[in-house]
């Protein structure tokens, strides 16, 4: 599966002769083609997202992402990401490293493993902690006489969350340290460099755009479950309702103005980060 | 031999990291829990002080200091938002006023039988007001309040009651005054699955309920009465919100077969000048009950608050916030009062009609049931 | 294991996929057994009578056969989007780009209530298509829009960077050869494609088959016409059926984890014959 979600923004492959590219009307009509289905598909629920968002006029939209409740929901979920994505980064940089410089028996097996969470329902990524961590659960008893809460509190949030975002970092670092092999590392391991060296000077220059895609892209996912985090959540208000929960709340209590301008802050959020990304990208090529 | 056993040691170290991580993690959590049921930790000694001094004799002493904030957590269904968002300011003035005491209720919602599995799973509610005795029936099961809850507040511990309506569009086009009109020809009805949603469950019974009186009781008459008029559903919501915007939001079908409280919020919230209410001949009467969750206020040293919370609910005002929250009062003074809101009709009852929820959650909605060989193909 | 233990120079592999395996069986295999464990609390007979129920059968049709043609329907427009971004240069070119990682971020219930705004008989889209008796929210139509816009960028990040990569060489050997531009397309180019399009269309399909957040909103969920089958998951739950819910989810889950492993066994034979070529 090499590739998974990954991207390249050198413009090498839009230069093209004339003679292998196709005739200016084609190639218009596929991009109106291309933009026709992207509007249909993703730009429209995202305008109508802001239109709902503003139908009620600036001051409902910003009452309702200053209002005590979004504010904590705000907090949590970013919270969340913030340990989230961290073990994710760590687990994603660790299962590249042994997937594209080793060669194991198993490999397969263990990529397919990575993948799985995409696969997985989000009902039943909730419901897997909940058969583990709740009352009920195999650990619940022994958890309950030490009172310690996972599920409906924090750590489950988390938990959910990291089973949904694992494959993120690591689907877009596997290809790219596979393409472009171990030489670079064996020369520097043959030079006399240690470990961690290695991996700081030679490899991590060479997948930091991969790195912070990945990062962003598992990011943005965080901060947007919400099939997993609405099964372990408990929702309560200002505790443990994160954004999209929120966003759930509002809109089942007929306030579909402020639930909507609160989906519209989830969607600055990951439109800020993939400009920061673009942004950074841009500058450094400028170089 | 030698490099493998690095290795181990290694991925062992890592382990133990990851573990202690992991561990630091969980103890954070239960610091963080803390603050949520941190009235817990810190209160038992201090409430339950308040439950030996309040029928005492120092109990004039004790109110002329704060005593330590306390908080609770309602674990309720959807349609009780904004009921309980006012309630809950009541009470807290009325606490503090009674015994000096700051408390803070956490509210949760969702689906009736949502919240009570979050409950049976951990969720540590103090109270539980749901739609149906049958949830807090399944939260008996798991061993977290006595059999006997039912018995422990007024009126079968349900404070106020309310039953199921028709939302219909405005001048009622369709004609629709009974139930017999949903099964005419064009006429689309709008209701949330029985199997996913507590509401829907008396919209079906009520509906079960008009076809065994008009059919002299006989239940296959009943039987095909139901499966026609969920031919007359096009969509299936999982809650009663979801099947309130449905027929609100995206205009489709031509009645909702809601709570009367969602049905007066609806119109309220969503356009007075859009939406009818039809009152059939014959409804059921729906008495969400409430409950106290022994093991957490036991453990969290709250029964005394979550008693009085709870008790609070059937006092004069809050009697009052509920009916303004059209939900009927049980208390006939106050009932009274809102008379003109609430028109009587004749009203089944689960205890007498339908034998209790455990017999009707078996024969109707269990797997197999009545509402599933609706849905059986070829049946 | 021990045969390529020889071209081990680099450091850090005990430790790397220790790790890896530890923290993939601490967050994902060991939680997913608990979902087969707790389905053993059902007798073989239960378990069967349970995924084998009429509505149970229907609502795996449905999952399948929406998150098939929603596969399709990516694999084809996300080869499209692909195509445009890598090969045209025009305006907004890097805003298109990113919009395309959109349905990632969304979450899914907002991704359902807007698509339903916009495909309910009153919205945007549906009130053009009512006219012509076509419905799209509320049907099978639906669902396959909501999985769709779960899908696409799946399919367009898998296919970006193996277009990217692209040789010109081979292009320009057919163009010298004579062949016009579709038939290079189809003889040269999409040969090329297909391991990565086969993988973008696996992941959607995939993902589409466990989707629940945006679909509710918008199928309707009428039994045996559009009920999903995570939503009989919920519905098994909401009885308190633990038992029940966790063995649909585990004929989901192996489906799904069969699935991917061939896929990811297709793709890296694929691999092997071109780097064996």
């Amino acid at each position: 599966m090499a590739g998974a979600i990954s991207v390249h923004t050198d413009s090498e492959a839009s230069k093209r002769p004339r003679h292998i590219t196709e005739s200016p009307v084609v190639k218009w009509l596929l991009i109106g083609l291309a933009l026709a289905f992207l509007g249909l598909v993703v730009a429209l629920p995202l305008v109508s997202v802001f239109v709902e968002a503003f139908r009620k006029g600036a001051e409902v939209y910003v009452k309702a992402l200053t209002e005590p409740d979004a504010l904590s929901a705000l907090k949590l979920t970013l919270l969340v990401a913030v340990i989230a994505v961290p073990l994710n980064t760590v687990f994603g940089l660790a299962a590249a490293w042994a997937v594209s410089k080793f060669s194991f028996k198993g490999k397969n097996f263990l990529i397919t493993l990575i993948d799985l969470p995409f696969a997985v329902s989000p009902v039943i990524a909730g419901l897997v902690y909940v058969l583990l961590f709740g009352a009920q659960g195999f650990f619940g008893p022994w958890l309950d006489e030490r009172g310690i809460q996972i599920v409906f509190a924090l750590p489950g949030i988390v938990l959910a969350t990291v089973f949904v975002t694992v494959p993120f970092i690591a689907r877009e670092l596997i290809p790219l340290m596979q393409a472009q092999g171990v030489q670079e590392e064996e020369a520097a391991a043959s030079l006399g460099a240690r470990g961690f060296a290695i991996f700081w000077r030679v490899t991590l220059p060479n997948i930091k755009w991969g790195l912070l895609y990945g990062i962003i892209l598992c990011n943005a996912r965080a901060m947007g479950e919400f099939g997993a985090v609405s099964v372990v959540s408990g929702h309560i208000r200002g505790q443990t309702n994160t954004l999209p929960l929120h966003v759930e709340i509002l809109y089942n209590e007929y306030q579909f103005s402020a639930s909507f301008a609160v989906a519209s802050l989830l969607v600055m959020l990951a439109v800020a980060t993939l400009m920061v990304k673009a942004i950074v990208q841009w500058k450094s090529s400028a170089h | 031999m030698k490099k493998t056993s690095v290795r181990f040691q290694t991925l062992f170290l890592y382990l133990v990291v990851m573990t202690l991580v992991l561990a630091a993690c969980g103890s954070a959590k239960s610091g963080n829990n803390g603050g949520n049921s941190g009235g817990a930790a810190g209160t038992p000694s201090t409430t339950e002080g308040s439950t030996t001094a309040a029928p005492g004799t120092d109990a004039a002493a004790e109110s002329n200091k704060p005593l330590p904030p306390v908080k609770l957590l309602n674990v309720s269904y959807d349609p009780t938002r904004e009921l309980y968002v006012e309630f809950n300011q009541a009470f807290a003035a009325h606490w503090l006023k009674e015994k000096n005491q700051k408390v803070e209720i956490d509210q949760s919602h969702g689906g009736s039988g949502k919240q009570a599995r979050t409950v049976i799973d951990g969720l540590k509610a103090d109270v539980v007001t749901l739609a149906l005795g049958y949830d807090i029936d399944a939260i008996v099961d798991a061993g977290l309040l006595g059999s006997d809850w039912q018995s422990q507040f007024e009126r079968n511990s349900s404070p106020y009651t309310s039953t199921i309506v028709f939302l219909v569009r405005k001048g009622n086009p369709k004609g629709i005054k009974d139930w017999n009109d949903l099964l005419k020809d064009g006429v689309e009805v709008i209701t949330p699955n029985p199997k996913t949603s507590g509401g829907a469950r008396w919209n079906y019974l009520a509906a079960w309920g008009y076809a065994l009186k008009q059919n002299n009781n006989d239940e296959e008459a009943a039987k095909q009465f139901v499966k026609d008029l969920f031919k007359h559903v096009p969509v299936l919501d999982t809650g009663a919100r979801g099947s309130t915007t449905t027929f609100v939001e995206r205009g489709l079908g031509d009645v909702l077969l809601a709570w009367e409280n969602e049905a007066y919020l609806s119109i309220n919230e969503l356009g007075p000048d859009k939406f009818d209410i039809v009152y059939p001949s014959i409804s059921i009467l729906a008495e969400p009950p409430v409950a106290i969750v022994d093991k957490t206020v036991d453990a969290n040293g709250t029964r005394e608050v979550a008693e009085a919370y709870l008790q609070y609910l059937y006092s004069d005002e809050g009697q009052k916030i509920a009916g303004k929250n059209y939900y009927r009062p049980t208390d006939e003074a106050i009932a009274a009062q809102f008379a003109e809101q609430f028109p009587s009709l004749e009203l089944l009852t689960i205890d007498k009609d339908f034998g209790g929820w455990k017999e009707a959650q078996t024969k109707h909605f269990a797997d197999d049931g009545i509402f599933d060989q609706i849905y059986t193909p070829g049946a | 294991m021990k045969g390529s233990r020889k071209i081990r120079v680099l450091p850090g592999f005990g430790l790397s996929l220790g790790f890896s395996i530890f923290y993939i069986s601490l967050l994902v295999l060991i939680p997913l057994a608990a979902v087969f464990i707790k389905s053993f609390d059902l007798t073989w007979a239960q378990f069967w009578s349970t995924v084998s129920n009429p509505r149970v059968v229907a609502s795996y049709r449905i999952s399948f056969s929406t998150a098939f043609w929603a596969g399709a329907i990516n694999a084809v427009f996300g080869l499209l989007v692909a195509w445009v971004l890598v090969r045209y240069r025009f305006p907004g070119k890097g805003l298109i780009d990113s919009l395309v990682d959109i349905p990632f971020a969304l979450p899914t219930a907002v991704a359902g209530i807007a698509l339903t705004t916009i495909y309910a008989k009153n919205g945007w889209i549906g009130s053009l298509l009512d006219p012509l008796g076509i419905k799209v929210a509320y049907s099978q139509s639906g669902i396959i829009i909501a999985l769709v816009f779960i899908g696409l960028p799946f399919v367009v990040r898998t296919v970006q960077p193996v277009l990217q990569d692209l040789e010109k060489e081979r292009e320009e050997a057919a163009v010298m050869l004579g062949a016009y531009r579709l038939r290079t397309f189809i003889k040269v180019i999409l040969p090329e494609l297909l391991p990565a399009l086969l993988t973008g269309f696996a992941l959607s399909f995939a993902r589409g088959i466990g989707e629940y957040g945006s679909v509710v909103f918008i199928s309707g969920n009428m039994p045996l016409k559009t009920e999903i089958a995570p939503l009989l998951i919920m519905t098994k739950l909401e009885q308190f059926d633990y038992a029940g819910a966790t063995a649909i989810a585990a004929v989901m889950l192996t489906i799904s984890f069969i699935l991917l492993l061939l896929i990811n066994l297709l793709q890296w034979k694929m691999n092997r014959r071109t780097l064996s070529e």
